[in-house]
């Protein structure tokens, strides 16, 4: 029952703060907003005994890359773009477009609703090894996962430099 | 009761909240947080599915993502710096030198 009420506020946040990110007129309200949004998914991953993964949301996204976010909003005048039309001629379009997408979501999801209801047979002879979440996230990621892992810190290095190299001053070539 | 099926539901939502604004929004920065807005949905279904199955595999699959969303991020938001220098404009309808 709690899981329940837990789910529908952090759910209900999620949602709202979502959709007022893409209509606010003002980038910086957009962005505390998104900050909202990532949050309160945090607290759905600690539903869904992820405490890792809760932790890393609020440590990367929120600690991260909404800052910089904020700093790019920071270093960009805003001026100019809060008076403009904020939304482009197509957007019936898109809207129409969205709401086939999330009806074809939405009845797929309610084809496959009864095998969700019911845990898979095995689920009970492993369903206590996820207790120690950190651990098993961090034992899988250093033996099964090591190749895609390093693969990863390589894409890391590379979106390093190439932010450096996108965002500096050009210099002058004689 | 609440089951993976809800889990689901809130990601299609808050993807198609995503597609809505990177569709719809004319500011650039209101595009990229509206892909972040997405990668959570995603990560949301992996989640749910490594809850649902018992299994470590979505949650590691969840970290590659922010991962990508980092880097994503990061190298994103050099390109618009880079081209607010160039066209001192936020507005991806101003931006079409590659239009045909």
């Amino acid at each position: 029952m709690l899981e329940l009420i837990l789910f529908y506020i952090f759910g209900a946040i999620t949602i709202v703060s979502a959709i007022l990110v893409i209509t606010q007129k003002n980038v910086v309200h957009s962005a505390v907003f998104l900050a909202s949004t990532l949050l309160s998914v945090a607290g759905l991953f600690l539903t869904l005994h992820a405490e890792f993964l809760a932790g890393v949301q609020v440590i990367v996204y929120v600690g991260g890359i909404l800052v910089l976010f904020v700093f790019v909003i920071m270093l960009i005048s805003l001026e100019r773009s809060v008076t403009e039309r904020q939304f482009n001629r197509q957007w019936l379009i898109a809207l129409i477009a969205a709401a086939a997408l999330i009806t074809e979501f939405g009845y797929g999801i309610y084809r496959g609703r009864d095998s969700f209801l019911i845990p898979p047979a095995d689920a009970q002879a492993t369903a206590d090894t996820l207790t120690g979440n950190t651990q098993i996230v961090g034992t899988a990621l250093f033996t099964n996962f090591l190749l895609p892992f390093e693969i990863a810190s390589i894409l890391l290095l590379v979106a390093i430099v190439g932010a450096v190299v996108l965002s500096k001053r050009k210099t002058q070539v004689d | 009761m609440v089951s993976t099926y809800h889990y689901l539901f809130l990601g299609a939502a808050l993807f198609t909240i995503g597609i809505i604004g990177v569709l719809t929004r004319r500011n650039i920065l209101v595009i990229l947080m509206s892909i972040e807005l997405m990668m959570n949905a995603v990560n949301i279904n992996l989640i749910a599915f490594s809850d649902h199955f018992h299994h470590a595999t979505g949650q590691i699959f969840a970290i590659f993502v922010i991962t990508v969303a980092a880097a994503e991020a990061a190298v994103g938001l050099g390109i618009v710096i880079a081209m607010f220098k160039n066209k001192e404009t936020m507005n991806i309808n101003e931006i079409d030198i590659m239009k045909w």
